[in-house]
Order: C-alpha cells, then sequence, then structure tokens
C-alpha cells in the first residue's frame, strides 16, 4: 500500500512526461490529478490505522531494494512507516492532490500543461520519497529531487527572464544549505559508520560530550552533526540569511507556489528536524540556534510582509514567518506542535495561496494589490475562501472552546515558548507574539486592499472579472474544511492529550522535556495575548485601509527611512549581491579572462600551437629546392656526427 | 680460397635469381611484343613476385649463408623479403589503373620495379660490404629511372636527377665508410668485422668509417639529415612511383640498416646507438613539424614518412632484440597503412585529371563516405591513436627503448607524434567538416582492393596481433 502512495505520482509523471503527447493536456492533467487522489486517499487511511487508531506503538520498514553497497557503506531504499510519515504523507499527497485538480483549471490556455503536471507528479514522488526515507542517503535523494522539481517549475515560463532568474536564485540558495546538509550526512556516516536511521538514532547517546578536532579547536560531535542538518533545512525552509530565494520563487504559476512554496516542500526542513529529533534533542547548543533563528525569521518576515504590495509575495512573506514559528516551536522540543502547525498551515497557506491564484486568474495575471479593491461583488466564493484562509492564519477563536486551525496551533507554539522558561524561550515568546500581531495585520490589510474599497484596477480588466471555475473552486473548499477544522480535530493527537500515544516513537524527546505538558499550564494572560493581538491586528489594518485609506502613505512618508527599510526587504539582497554576487562574479571573470584565456591558452594551446607553426615556418623554409643546399646538409650533418665523435672520445679512447 | 660458387650456394639464393632470370625474360618479351606488351608484362610481374615469395616462404629454415659468406638467408631475411615483395606488389597493382589513364603505359615500369626489388632482396640478405653495395646500387639505379618515368614532365624528370645526384654522394659516403672499416679491420664481410673489433680493433677511425656507412645507409630510409631529397622526388615522380618508393625500398633499406649494425658492429654498440639516437630524434620532430606546413598531400606523405622512419628507429636504437623486433613490426604496420593511404591518393581524381592538394579532399565525407572513413582511419593510425594498428606500431618500439633505459628518446619520440597527430587530423577534419569540394571520379576496382585489405588489416590487427608479434620476434631472434 505505502509503494502504491509513493510510487503512483512517479508513474503519473513519467506517463505525463513521456507520452504527453498520445494523452493530450486534459488527459495528462486528469490522469496525474487521479493518481495523486488514490495516494491521497490511501495516505488518510495510513494516518487512521498507523496514527489515530493504533493499539501499539507502530513502526514498519519496507524494503524496496538494495541500493548502494561500498566498502562499509551499504544503504537499502527502504519506506519508513511511523506516524510523522503518515502525517507528512498527508500533508503531500492531499494538498498536491487538490492543487493537481486546481492546475486543470488554473492552467487551462497553457500551452505547456503535460510538461507542468509532469513536474508536478515528479515533485510531489521526490517529497514522498524524502518523508519516507529510511536513511540520510535517501532524505537526501529526496531532498535533492524536490529541489530539481521546484527549479523546474518555478522556471516553468522559461521565456520570462524574472523566471529563469528565480529559478536559478532558488537554486544556488539551496546549494548553499544543501553543502551543509551534505557535509553533516558526511559527519554522520564518519562518527556512526551508518547512514540509517535506525542505527545513527539508536547509537546517538553513546556520542554524547565526544569532541573531534577541528584546526585545533574541539568540536562537540553531535552538536557539528546537528547545526550542519540545520543549515540544511534553513536553505530548505527558508530561514533567516537563507530566505532571500522564497519571495523570488513566486514567479511560478500559483498553484505551484501554494504546493511547493508554502505546503510541502519548504516544510521539509521542519520535518527534517523533526525526524533528527533524537539528535537534535542531546544537543542545547542546536536547539538554541534553532529557536534563535525561527524565531528572528517569523519577526523579520512578518516585518517585511507588511508593506509588500505583491498579493503573493505577502503570502510568500507570511509564509517563510509561519516556517520561523516552527523552528521557533522546534528548538525549543515541541516536536509535535511543530508538526502540527506544520499541518494545519498547509491547509490555510494552500488555501491562500490559491484563493489569490483565483483572484489573479480574474484580475487577468494582475498581482499588484494596489490595482485590485472593490472586487467582493464580483469573487465572493473566493472572498469567503479567502477570508476562511485569514482567520485560519490569523489564529481566530475563543480560548477553551473553538476556533480555526491557526488558534490552535500557532498558538500553542506562543504558549510552548514561555512554557519554556528560558533566555530563547522569551525571546522566542515575544518574536513570535510581535508577528502575530503583524500577522494579523497584513492578513487583513491583504483582505481590505483586495477585495474591499474603491477599485483601482483599470476599466477594462474589471469588465472580464469573473468567478473561477468549479475545478478551481472544489479544491478551495475541501482546503477551507481544513483550515476551519483541522485544528479542533486533530489537536487532542498532535498536542493534546492522546500525544504520547499517537507519536509514539517517531518522536523522541529526553526525559527532562516537558514542555508539552508544560505549556498547557501558562497563566491565562499569555493564552489570551496571541488572540489579542490577533484583534488589535484587524482593527489596525480596518482603520488604515477601510476608515482613512490616506493616512498609510503619511506614515510612509513621515518614516521614510523604515519604509524603505521594510519594503526592500532588510535589503538584504543587496547585500548579498555585493558582497557575495558581484565578487563571485568578478573572480569568475577574472578567471575565464585572465586565467583561462591569458595565462591558460595563451601559454598552453595556443602558446604551443603557434610556436609549433613558427617551427614548422622555418623548417619549410629549409627546404630550397637546390640540389647542392642538399648536398651541404648532408655534408653538415656527417661533419656534426664525426666532430662529436672526434670530442666525446668515444671509441677511439676506451 | 675457397670456389666462389657452389650449387647450393644457387639454392640459397633462388628467389633472387627467379627475379633476375623472369626480369630478363619480360624485358625480351616487351621488347617484342611492342607497345601492347604492358598488360601481360604486369600481371607476369605480379607473378613473379608471388613466386619469389613462393620461394622465400618453401626455402629451408635456419641460418645459411652462400657465395662464401657474402650472403645470407635467415629468419630477419626471410620476414623481410616477404614484406618487401608485398610493398612491391602492391605498388604495381596500385599502378594499373592510373598508368594507364595518364598515358604512362610502358611495360618497363613493372620490369624495373622487379629489378629494383632485385636489389632490395640482395640488401636484406647481404651479408658483405661488397654484396651490400651491389644490392644497393642495383636498386637505387632502377629507383632513379622510375623517377624520372614521366619524361615528359619537367618535375618528374627533376625528381629523377636530384635523386640520382644526391644518391650518388651518399653511395660515395658509404663506400668511403666501408674502406675505412675495410681498412681498419682487414676485412669487409660483416661477422669478420664483427670479430675484429671484439678482438680490439678499434679507434677512432673505425668509428669515422661508421658514421659514413650509417650516413649512406640513412639517405636510403631518408632520415634526417639525409632527408632533403625526399620531399622533392616523393612530389615530383608520378604518383603510383611515390606509392612504390614509400612502401618496399623503406622495409629493405631499414632491413639492411639493422643487418650493419647489428650484424657487424654488434660490439660497439654504444656507439652507433648515439649516432641513431641523433637522427632518430631529428626525423621525427622534423617530420612533424615540417609535414604542418604542407599544402601538397605527397609532400605530406614525404615527411611523414620521414617522421615513420624516425619512429622505427627508435626501436633500433634500443639495441635488442625486443628493439629489433619492434621495428620489424613497425614497418610491417607502416607498409600496410602507406599502401592503404597512396590508394586513397591516388583516387584523387576529378574530371581533369589527378590532383594533389589536401584541400581537394575538402567534405569527402559527403561524397564517397566509405573512402573518407577508411582514409580517416588510416591518418588516426598514422597518428597512433588506439586502437589502431598504427598504436601497437609505436608502443612497441617505445616500450623496447624504456627498457633499454633511453627516456629522453621514448618521451621526445611521444611528444613529436603528437604534434605530428595535428596534420593527420586536420586531413581528417577537412575531409569531414569543410565544404565539399569537387567530386572525385569513382574509385577503379584495383585501388579498392588494396585499400579494403589495408583497412581491414588496420582495425583488425589488435584483434589478433599474435601471429605478426610472433613472426617478427622469431625473426629478429635470429639475429642476435
Amino acid at each position: 500500500m505505502y509503494s502504491i502512495i509513493v510510487f503512483l505520482p512517479l508513474l503519473g509523471a513519467l506517463i505525463a512526461g513521456f507520452f504527453g503527447r498520445w494523452i493530450g493536456a486534459r488527459g495528462a492533467g486528469i490522469l496525474t490529478s487521479a493518481f495523486l487522489a488514490v495516494s491521497a486517499v490511501l495516505s488518510i487511511w495510513a494516518l487512521y490505522s498507523v496514527g489515530l487508531n493504533a493499539h501499539e506503538p507502530h513502526m514498519e520498514r519496507i524494503e524496496v531494494l538494495r541500493w548502494v553497497t561500498s566498502g562499509a557503506l551499504d544503504v537499502y531504499w527502504a519506506l519508513r512507516i511511523d506516524t510523522l510519515t503518515v502525517v507528512m504523507l498527508v500533508v503531500v499527497t492531499f494538498v498536491s492532490g487538490l492543487v493537481h485538480i486546481y492546475s486543470i483549471g488554473y492552467m487551462s490556455h497553457d500551452p505547456h500543461q503535460q510538461r507542468f503536471f509532469s513536474y508536478l507528479s515528479l515533485f510531489t514522488f521526490a517529497m514522498l520519497m524524502l518523508v519516507t526515507s529510511d536513511n540520510f542517503l535517501q532524505l537526501f535523494f529526496g531532498w535533492e529531487g524536490v529541489g530539481l522539481a521546484s527549479y523546474l517549475l518555478i522556471g516553468f515560463w522559461y521565456k520570462k527572464p524574472s523566471a529563469c532568474a528565480a529559478a536559478i536564485k532558488a537554486f544556488i540558495v539551496n546549494r548553499v544549505g544543501d553543502f551543509g546538509f551534505a557535509l553533516g550526512i558526511f559527519a554522520i556516516f564518519f562518527v556512526f559508520g551508518a547512514i540509517d536511521f535506525n542505527t545513527v538514532f539508536g547509537t546517538a547517546s553513546e556520542q554524547v560530550g565526544q569532541t573531534f578536532n577541528f584546526l585545533g579547536y574541539e568540536v562537540d560531535v553531535l552538536t557539528t552533526i546537528c547545526l550542519l542538518l540545520f543549515m540544511g533545512a534553513m536553505g530548505k525552509s527558508a530561514q533567516f540569511f537563507l530566505h532571500t530565494w522564497l519571495p523570488d520563487a513566486m514567479e511560478g504559476p500559483t498553484p505551484v507556489s501554494a504546493l511547493i512554496h508554502a505546503a510541502t516542500m519548504v516544510t521539509a526542513g521542519v520535518f527534517l528536524v523533526a525526524r533528527c529529533s533524537p539528535l537534535f534533542e542531546l544537543s542545547e547548543t542546536a536547539l538554541w540556534v534553532v529557536t534563535i533563528v525561527g524565531a528572528t525569521t517569523a519577526f523579520f518576515a512578518a516585518t517585511v510582509g507588511l508593506v509588500q504590495n505583491d498579493i503573493k509575495r505577502v503570502i510568500a512573506y507570511s509564509t517563510c514567518s509561519q516556517l520561523g514559528y516552527m523552528f521557533a516551536a522546534l528548538g525549543l522540543g515541541a516536536y509535535g506542535v511543530a508538526i502540527f502547525h506544520l499541518f494545519t498551515h498547509a491547509f490555510f497557506k494552500a488555501l491562500l495561496f490559491l484563493g489569490s491564484g483565483s483572484v489573479i486568474h480574474a484580475m487577468s495575471d494582475e498581482q499588484d494589490m494596489r490595482k485590485m479593491g472593490g472586487l467582493f461583488p464580483h469573487l465572493k466564493i473566493t472572498w469567503a475562501m479567502m477570508l476562511i484562509g485569514t482567520i485560519a492564519l490569523t489564529g481566530v477563536g475563543i480560548p477553551g472552546l473553538f476556533g480555526t486551525a491557526g488558534f490552535y496551533s500557532k498558538d500553542a507554539i506562543i504558549e510552548a515558548s514561555y512554557a519554556a522558561h528560558s533566555g530563547a524561550g522569551s525571546f522566542a515568546f515575544w518574536m513570535t507574539v510581535l508577528a502575530a500581531l503583524m500577522t494579523s495585520f497584513y492578513s487583513w490589510r491583504l483582505m481590505f486592499m483586495t477585495f474591499h474599497g474603491k477599485s483601482r484596477a483599470s476599466k477594462e480588466v474589471m469588465s472580464h472579472v469573473h468567478e473561477s471555475p468549479n475545478v478551481m473552486l472544489v479544491p478551495l473548499y475541501l482546503l477551507a474544511a481544513g483550515a476551519l477544522l483541522a485544528g479542533i480535530v486533530f489537536a487532542p493527537y498532535f498536542i493534546g492529550h492522546d500525544e504520547t500515544h499517537f507519536w509514539a516513537s517517531s518522536l523522541f524527546r529526553s526525559e527532562s522535556n516537558h514542555i508539552v505538558h508544560d505549556m498547557h499550564e501558562v497563566p491565562l494572560w499569555v493564552k489570551w495575548s496571541a488572540t489579542v493581538m490577533m484583534l488589535v491586528g484587524f482593527v489596525l489594518a480596518w482603520v488604515m485601509y477601510i476608515r482613512n485609506p490616506a493616512l498609510p502613505k503619511r506614515l510612509a512618508e513621515q518614516h521614510v527611512l523604515l519604509y524603505r527599510f521594510l519594503l526592500n526587504k532588510w535589503y538584504f539582497d543587496e547585500i548579498y549581491d555585493f558582497l557575495l554576487v558581484r565578487p563571485a562574479k568578478w573572480l569568475g571573470r577574472f578567471l575565464w579572462k585572465k586565467g583561462d584565456g591569458w595565462l591558460i591558452d595563451g601559454f598552453g594551446p595556443d602558446g604551443v600551437a603557434a610556436r609549433v607553426i613558427d617551427v614548422t615556418n622555418r623548417v619549410v623554409k629549409l627546404q630550397t629546392g637546390y640540389v647542392f643546399h642538399y648536398a651541404f646538409v648532408m655534408l653538415i650533418g656527417v661533419a656534426a656526427l664525426i666532430t662529436y665523435f672526434m670530442f666525446s672520445g668515444i671509441g677511439g679512447t676506451h | 680460397m675457397q670456389s666462389p660458387f657452389h650449387s647450393a650456394d644457387l639454392t640459397t639464393a633462388s628467389p633472387e635469381l627467379l627475379l633476375a632470370g623472369g626480369a630478363m625474360a619480360l624485358l625480351m618479351f616487351g621488347v617484342f611484343r611492342g607497345k601492347d606488351a604492358t598488360g601481360p608484362v604486369n600481371v607476369l610481374s605480379i607473378g613473379l613476385l608471388i613466386a619469389a615469395g613462393l620461394a622465400v616462404l618453401f626455402s629451408s629454415s635456419g641460418t645459411v649463408t652462400a657465395f662464401a659468406d657474402g650472403f645470407v638467408v635467415d629468419g630477419f631475411a626471410r620476414f623481410m623479403k616477404i614484406l618487401t615483395l608485398i610493398g612491391s606488389t602492391g605498388a604495381i597493382i596500385l599502378s594499373l589503373h592510373v598508368m594507364r589513364v595518364e598515358r604512362m603505359n610502358r611495360f618497363e615500369y613493372p620490369i624495373l620495379i622487379l629489378l629494383a626489388t632485385l636489389g632490395m632482396l640482395m640488401m636484406i640478405s647481404a651479408n658483405d660490404m661488397i654484396s651490400l653495395y651491389m644490392g644497393l646500387e642495383l636498386q637505387s639505379l632502377a629507383l632513379y629511372v622510375v623517377a624520372a618515368l614521366n619524361r615528359d614532365s619537367v618535375r618528374s624528370s627533376e625528381a629523377g636527377l636530384k635523386y640520382f645526384v644526391l644518391g650518388a654522394l651518399s653511395s660515395g659516403m658509404l663506400l668511403y665508410g666501408a674502406s675505412l672499416v675495410y681498412g681498419f679491420t682487414g676485412t669487409t664481410s660483416f661477422p669478420q668485422i664483427a670479430a675484429a673489433i671484439n678482438h680490439g680493433e678499434t679507434g677512432l677511425g673505425l668509428v669515422f668509417g661508421l658514421v659514413f656507412i650509417i650516413s649512406g645507409l640513412a639517405f636510403k630510409i631518408s632520415a634526417v639529415p639525409f632527408h632533403m631529397w625526399t620531399p622533392d622526388v616523393y612530389e615530383g615522380a608520378p604518383t603510383p612511383v611515390t606509392a612504390f618508393f614509400a612502401a618496399a625500398p623503406k622495409v629493405a633499406a631499414m632491413a639492411m640498416f639493422i643487418r650493419v649494425v647489428v650484424g657487424a658492429f654488434p660490439n660497439i654498440t654504444a656507439d652507433w646507438q648515439q649516432i641513431i639516437v641523433f637522427i632518430s630524434i631529428a626525423s621525427m620532430v622534423l617530420g612533424a613539424f615540417a609535414a604542418i606546413g604542407q599544402t601538397n598531400i605527397k609532400r605530406l606523405m614525404a615527411y611523414s614518412s620521414i617522421g615513420h622512419m624516425g619512429f622505427a628507429l627508435v626501436g633500433l636504437a634500443a639495441g635488442t632484440e625486443d628493439g629489433v623486433r619492434g621495428v620489424i613490426v613497425y614497418l610491417a604496420i607502416y607498409l600496410v597503412m602507406t599502401l592503404g593511404t597512396f590508394a586513397c591518393i591516388l583516387a584523387m581524381r576529378g574530371r581533369n585529371g589527378a590532383v594533389e592538394n589536401i584541400s581537394d579532399l575538402a567534405g569527402l565525407a559527403r561524397n564517397n563516405p566509405m573512402m573518407a572513413f577508411l582514409l580517416a582511419m588510416l591518418m588516426f593510425s598514422l597518428a597512433g591513436i588506439p586502437p589502431l594498428a598504427g598504436f601497437f606500431a609505436k608502443f612497441y618500439v617505445f616500450l623496447a627503448a624504456i627498457e633499454a633505459g633511453l627516456y629522453v628518446l621514448a618521451v621526445i619520440g611521444v611528444l613529436a607524434s603528437v604534434v605530428g597527430a595535428y596534420y593527420y587530423v586536420r586531413i581528417v577534419k577537412i575531409m569531414y567538416f569543410d565544404e565539399p569540394a569537387e567530386e572525385f571520379e569513382p574509385m577503379p576496382v584495383s585501388l579498392k582492393a588494396v585499400l579494403a585489405v589495408s583497412g581491414v588489416l588496420t582495425i583488425a590487427f589488435f584483434v589478433y596481433p599474435g601471429p605478426l608479434v610472433a613472426a617478427a620476434g622469431s625473426a629478429a631472434s635470429s639475429l642476435f
């Protein structure tokens, strides 16, 4: 059954990719969607049987084939099935299936739909490979597979230069993280002599306190490994310093943004850390770093989200910020909480993206919110769906009673960070609370700017505005249901009283880690803080964009420096351009022109070739055609040989 | 003094006697038959060469001397004679078509080749300075005449004349060296010269003699600096004659070279080794560099043959049995490749007659893909690119040189072959990537046959190298 879940998308990708010409655009869409639907249904069944209805802790290992055997390295291709895996299976196949269906409508005017669906299914397969992996090599395979698919899909419209640039940027920034990830895997093999999860996690506790020597420093083994792995996670999950590719990735088609850059691939880093919880749990330093980076990202991305004007970029920064929340929770040891937020976030963020895709579709590919407004009467269903997404994201709910998905998962993170009672914990607490305020503000800002107020679009665009077809709306309904209900239904299992039984052995917490228990005991004001922030954000947005639409402009003029700082995303791109891109280009140009062109070619191939021609020209001139010259050369030859023997004395004197 | 003639001597020299008698009979036949004698004479000449080859093959094995030690037949001689006869036969076959269409169809040509071949067989079996000179002059005089065969062409006459003048000079040197050696050792017989040197009869005078003898021999194999005649004669002589020059005489002269230095001077190897290293390096380097500047394919083949003789000398410079085996293998493969290449060159005929420029080959791959492929393969083989036969030829001689400790020579040789590869591969490039030039006339069957045999042998050698290498090994061992 698990093999079917994993390999159906691959089959779909191969059929759509290689036989797309025969089955046609519509055929490719329907076929891949159907395969994904089967996978999704099976995944939900798997979640039920492994997670919700398991009588004893469930861990299964299905061998597919023996993959690599080289010296001490012996790697099997196997599917590791436990609660963490099946949760990810559900997220990936469910969202991916809906995105496939949605794309049938969204991409209906595109001439290359077969290629699109093939990539989309290929991505899904790679992502499934990643979450079912049984060892680090297989994980890395899936990791790079999703990276490749992401590259292909961001650059799907390859005739658009900005799309190509964004694709390359995503690829290169991820290389930085993958470099660390690969080093981490090497280090694991070096230390443990194996790379399969069972061996590594089983013997991890023996390595506590072990050090190795690096350039004269004694470095803790586990901390090093965890930080290297986290570097990979930072790249893939667009955390602070390595986040720059994610907003640019919005150049891809919107369904891609929903699937890859909101719901699944970017959460691979979160999955990685959760999967490696037996390692991270043993290194306090690593956990501290994870918390700080996560909380900083949550805050930073939210500030940038405040002032962006591109509808997809706002959601992209929102994603970045929410991923920061997840890492903050991971760093505090609340792995279940992080995965829970990952789970709920997949629903409402995919919903927001697909909803905005519906808006963009209606607005004839316009993405700038300054040219929208007043769409509510035309797009009532989309508006309702976006509204559900927004309240789920901002966490609307009444503590202790009822709430949307984000209300359970996001607020749990805020509570957990308070409950940690550590330096990093309180930093994370204040950062996430402030980020909650800003999240609410920019989410409502998006709603108001897009759907309410006076329309700022041209007449021609407005006359074409239409509600999306059902093939696009049905996925929205299903996601909306998830966004509303995922929290209340699953909270008891993921973070509530059934938590230990649910996660079983798939997540590891040390004896001293009681955070999931403690977070239910926090003071009341902490529980209310997030809700209050959500309300404040809503009111602020209402005042600024409905009540007094001139206010934002005035504010921006008063605080022009701050505004520009945020608008330009803290100048990260410019700093990287100055520090890394330009020196690298200069170095490349230098090595190319001077190093290769002048030095190596000049003195190597070109130089030698030129000297050969010189010699040739001289030698050819010797051939004069005069017999006496020829005879002269012969005699000179004899004379030279005889002279040589006279002076060397060989023959005469030995 | 023993009597100069025994009846057994005649049996030993039966292939030579066969050629001599046959050549004279054919000459009579041609003279009396008149103009239309050429066809039969050609066929009969080929038959005669084959008969001589069979006579060589079925002569008694082991080392036999005759004519008062002046003539020796051993494994080495038999092998080289077979190669020479193959070369001569190939040359006549190559000439059949061209001579007819160029109106040079004279019955004297095959007969002159027969006489030259007779001289070559004598050279190979010579065991005495006198018999060596006799064979050498017989061969040379025949070659001078065939070089000028096309009497109406100024270039052909000039080629013959130049060859004659310089050949006379080199003969003089050889004779002078032989007389010096005679003066210092008191004998002209190779085994006795060797014995005399072994008794301590060495001196600067003897080495001078050696230098002059080697100079004379080097002229025949066109090694630098005695090569100057080669490009002019190759270019000037009619192309079938050039094909003949490039093949059989080179093999015979190299065999004679080996016989002299190994047979007569085995105890002063260090001395002649230095001379051979020098002319070997000079030939390889000059052959490689000068060929690059050529536009005429016959001149290019001249420098190519100069270079190849340099490579073959690498094996001789080693002075060991393995080295000589390497030379023999090299010559056999060189012969095959050269005949194939000249088959292609002879097929370069447009509507207005023969063309000789390299640029005329442009785009041959599109006009005649089969010929282009085979020629490209021969070029790669001549350049020494594995897995073709030419690579193994170089491999054996370099291996011998390295085993003999001649590292510098081997390294220079390899570098020279890299430079040399340029002009061979350039021909391939011209054939495959340049805009097609004028189309050639279809290839006559005789040329096709030679090219096909050559191509198959060049490719197939690496599959089944055993017989040739083993035969070469036993031939070499008969000298030591």
